[in-house]
């Protein structure tokens, strides 16, 4: 049977999926083989080097650098606090006495006779790295962390911001291609993953930031809200470590466009349950998506896949279209035709063939269409 | 192995997701291209062994051409009858290329300097420091221990000159105690390219904390920059330190027959040896997905940038906030909503595969080439200069033309030749799209030669050429371009309707074409004759290469499109007034024929 690889968002009521907490420098894994942790757990640990200043004590005090080692009442290695005396100089009269105090607390660095710099570094900083996901430490890897098991739905967006949180999931609207508006967020979502329908605008996302809810997952946002939102314009999508105050989920893209209604269902069957969110998208080699992990099987679930999907389209698959102009419509695969065809912008590409709610069939570019999983 | 026995020859580009071969092979005197083949690049997990897919692709070329290249992993050495290949030859980008930091004392001096040899390399700049680029030093130090380049270039003061600031960078370096970005229990490579006097204090600083590798001053006077021994030295690197440490590029290196090359160093070196070859001041562009890469060799000076964030899917965001909306609406035959527009190119954005189906979004994502390529080209513009803080001799005649030190070195009107690459210059469905694109971005004055490098070849035979230079060029000239034509573009300004350009061409073969230009106008006239002589009389005012209103000769080329005479004035500004535009575009598209009506 024809058939053909094409890229897809996971969206799947149980699966399981193994998560590595990592530190970006080594440091201590708090976490053991098997044990179970829970998604704010620390699971490893390290120290931040702080951060370094210079003090040019040579031009301060008006000595050449070599000079400087005899005025310096801090050693390299000793400690300093901010305000305290670093280094002065000894006048005949004392009102051209010379003082140099530390911008910080910390540590002296280093001293250099050739520049006349001194180097101060502030105390390290800790950085935990939380367990993220419930689940089951299944990999230690020593002095940099743990990689995480867990048994759940996973439903990938196709772009967010904000990083990583978690919350309850509430169903903010009743169907998925209702707009997510203001009135629609309430008080009682603080601290709640918030699930919208087609679109959500400006206002309702600043009513959610300003209500504390913790993430909103939605269809569509307009790009011109995100750089109000932002203040700028995104122009490649690393994202993960915007400070917002929320973190947002789009399910299908810019535009207002309906939540595919497999996904929006499978969110409101797990309506209620705590969830572990991450708007972290990067779309280059290695691309990752924002996901929505619910830990635990839906109800109407009782066996979790353990494939990754098949990885591609055949005759009778529900797929959607990802591109003007039938950007956002979802149909079923008719036919994959072999040969190079002339598409309407004159390009020869590999097409197939869609037939839509209707019955009308359309053809399609390849490339322009994403599976939808189940 | 000498030349002469060279007959058969594979050669791999390995792309960040695909791997490319190609086999040239000798006919009577001449190489020719013959056969090519691609698989997935295997960089990454699960194969984490690029052999993988070169591999791969080399049998994609055995079942194609029926020559059998490959015994089991090896490569059959040399040819015998239809057996094996007397080189394999390649380059490499995979992994995310080779990525750089540098630093200079003085940002527009050696940082520069460091920048343009890192640059030439084929690295990618991740940031130039400098002691005065206006951040604080607390900063610096951040900037560096969060970057985790490859390696990193330190440059700093001229030979025997002051050595403070050199010193206290490679202070702030130590402080830092940067990591390399591939093998996290290797020490950083930092190749140290500055004032000789400094040597020993940087040794003492660096020397523990990091793989450190002195050579000769890349800027050992102001007036001269001496950047091929650090080049050396980075490539060394590349081949020592990165590329042992890229999943399967041990074995890899042990396959080739020449020194492995980053792509870009290979497309340098084959313009560079085109440009050579035909005394050219050429222009050479690759627009890919997230980055856009120019090359240019004038007056024999060879320079290189690479945009790190304009492309045309991953970056395609990125040319919007950089351009401006109304830069790309400008060149859009119809009118669009701002946000549908802003809309259209996120979504290409977070999905990058995706390609224009109707003629409306076609037309959408060659505006955003045009201004991908208009950026980069200026960035390309404002690095490839002449030596900055250099003190210049003035007579008296000069003092009315004052001219600063670190001039462009670019020259739209001595442009010989342009050849782009990338998806959307290659495989655009017209070629006169792909001409007027590169026109419309480059605004070339007087009379200028156009080729695309339909599969991208130009890595390939970069890295051939290392060997043979014969070879390399035999094929470039024969299978890698594709001619596209000729400009022809009258620099000056005028009036609607007014002539500014009166021409003739004979071809070889006799044949005689001649006609007018008006002001405003562009006509397109086929032309496929690989060779042909213009005489062109501009109107008064107008230059095509040999002064306001003076007459011109040169030799052209014909080619899959023929002549462009761009009657559109330089510097040719699009009208602001909507009605205007919109007419002016429909009739200058119409006329090169660029869309289906």
């Amino acid at each position: 049977m024809a058939h053909a690889y094409t890229p897809g968002l996971k969206v799947m009521p149980c699966t399981m999926l193994r998560k590595k907490r990592l530190l970006p420098i080594p440091g201590k894994v708090i976490s053991l083989m098997e044990q179970k942790v829970e998604a704010l757990d620390i699971v490893a640990q390290t120290e931040l080097p702080g951060k370094v200043f210079s003090v040019n004590v040579a031009n301060r005090l008006a000595v050449s650098p070599e000079e400087i080692e005899e005025f310096m009442l801090k050693r390299e290695g000793d400690a300093v606090k901010k305000g305290e005396t670093i280094a002065e100089n000894k006048p005949m009269i004392k009102w051209f006495k010379t003082v140099i105090e530390s911008p910080v607390d910390g540590t002296v660095e280093s001293v250099s006779a050739l520049t006349g710099q001194v180097l101060l570094r502030e105390p390290p900083r800790q950085l935990p790295i939380k367990a993220y996901v419930k689940g089951k430490v299944v990999e230690v890897t020593p002095g940099f962390g743990v990689t995480i098991e867990s048994e759940g739905t996973f439903i990938q967006g196709i772009f967010g911001i904000g990083g990583e949180t978690n919350g309850e999931i509430v169903m903010a609207v009743a169907s998925p291609d209702e707009d997510l508006t203001p009135e629609n967020i309430k008080d009682t979502h603080k601290g709640k993953i918030v699930v919208g329908g087609k679109h959500a605008s400006l206002a309702a996302i600043k009513r959610a930031i300003e209500l504390g809810v913790n993430a909103i997952v939605v269809g569509g946002i307009h790009d011109r809200d995100l750089r109000q939102l932002l203040g700028y314009d995104i122009g490649v999508a690393v994202t993960g470590t915007e400070q917002l105050g929320v973190t947002v989920i789009v399910t299908e893209g810019f535009g207002a466009i309906p939540m595919a209604e497999y996904t929006f269902k499978l969110l409101a069957s797990r309506n209620g349950e705590k969830a572990s969110v991450s708007g972290a998208t990067q779309i280059r080699a290695g691309v990752m998506r924002p996901e929505i992990i619910v830990p635990g099987f839906p109800k109407n679930v009782t066996e979790c896949k353990k494939d990754q999907g098949r990885g591609w389209i055949e005759p009778g698959d529900p797929i959607r279209i990802i591109r003007e102009p039938h950007f956002g419509v979802i149909g079923t695969v008719k036919a994959l035709p072999p040969e190079l065809t002339v598409i309407g912008s004159e390009s020869r590409a590999r097409v197939l063939e869609v037939e839509l709610a209707g019955g009308e069939v359309i053809v399609v570019p390849r490339a322009n269409i994403e599976v939808l999983e189940k | 192995m000498s030349n002469k026995n060279l007959e058969i020859i594979i050669a791999t580009d390995c792309g960040s997701t695909t791997t490319k071969a190609i086999l040239i092979e000798k006919k009577g005197d001449i190489y020719r291209q013959t056969f090519r083949g691609e698989a997935p690049t295997t960089v990454e997990a699960p194969f984490e062994d690029v052999t993988k897919g070169v591999l791969n692709s080399i049998t994609e070329v055995e079942e194609l051409s029926g020559r059998r290249i490959l015994d089991g992993e090896r490569i059959i050495t040399p040819n015998n009858g239809n057996t094996g290949a007397d080189i394999y030859v390649s380059t490499s980008s995979a992994g995310g290329g080779l990525q750089m930091m540098v630093a200079g004392a003085v940002k527009a001096m050696t940082g520069e300097s460091a920048q343009r040899c890192a640059l030439g390399a084929g690295a990618i700049v991740m940031d130039v420091l400098a002691s005065n680029d206006g951040r604080a030093d607390h900063e610096k130090i951040e900037r560096i221990r969060q970057l985790r380049p490859d390696m990193m270039l330190l440059s700093g003061g001229t030979d025997g000159g002051t050595i403070t600031h050199v010193v206290e960078l490679a202070q702030f370096l130590k402080a830092a105690d940067p990591k390399p970005r591939l093998g996290a229990s290797y020490k950083l490579p930092v190749i140290y390219a500055g004032n000789n006097k400094a040597h020993a204090q940087i040794k003492e600083i660096l020397g523990d904390r990091t793989a450190l590798i002195i050579t000769e001053n890349l800027r050992p006077a102001l007036e001269r920059e001496n950047l091929m021994p650090a080049r050396h030295k980075i490539h060394d690197i590349f081949l020592e330190h990165v590329m042992q440490q890229a999943p399967g590029y041990p074995r890899l290196m042990k396959m080739v027959g020449a020194p492995i090359m980053p792509t870009p160093a290979a497309v340098g070196t084959m313009t560079e040896k085109f440009a050579k070859a035909n005394n050219f001041n050429v222009l050479a562009v690759d627009i890919g997905g997230a980055t856009t890469d120019v090359f240019s060799v004038f007056s024999g000076v060879f320079n290189r940038t690479v945009s790190a964030n304009l492309g045309m899917s991953y970056s395609i965001s990125n040319v919007m906030a950089e351009a401006g909306l109304a830069n790309i609406l400008r060149w859009l035959p119809f009118d669009v909503e701002e946000q549908d527009l802003r809309n259209r190119l996120k979504n290409k954005m977070i999905r990058p595969t995706t390609i224009p189906q109707t003629v409306e979004d076609l037309q959408i994502e060659h505006a955003v080439a045009r201004e991908a390529l208009r950026l980069a080209f200026d960035q390309h513009k404002a690095l490839a200069v002449g030596l900055k803080g250099v003190q210049q001799e003035r007579s008296i005649s000069d003092a009315f033309d004052q001219t600063s030190s670190g001039q462009s070195l670019i020259n739209v009107m001595k442009l010989d030749y342009v050849i782009g690459s990338g998806g959307i210059l290659a495989h655009s469905p017209r070629r006169t799209q792909s001409m007027m694109m590169m026109i419309d971005a480059y605004q070339p004055e007087g009379v200028t030669r156009m080729a695309v490098d339909s599969i991208f070849m130009m890595p390939h035979l970069g890295v051939l050429a290392q060997v043979s230079e014969k070879a390399a060029l035999d094929v470039f000239y024969n299978d890698c371009l594709v001619r596209l034509g000729t400009c022809l573009a009258p620099k000056g300004l005028g009036k609607d309707g007014q002539l500014i350009l009166e021409w003739e061409v004979k071809t070889p073969d006799g044949k005689k074409l001649a006609g007018e230009l008006r002001f405003g106008d562009i006509v397109h006239l086929p032309m496929d004759a690989p060779k042909a002589r213009l005489t062109a009389r501009p109107s008064k005012g107008f230059d095509m290469g040999a002064g306001p209103g003076n007459s011109f000769e040169a030799d052209i080329e014909g080619g899959v499109v023929g002549l462009v005479l761009d009657g559109r004035g330089r510097p040719f500004n699009i009208s602001k007034e909507p009605v205007r535009r919109l007419g002016d575009l429909g009739k200058w598209y119409k006329a090169m024929g660029m869309y289906p009506v």
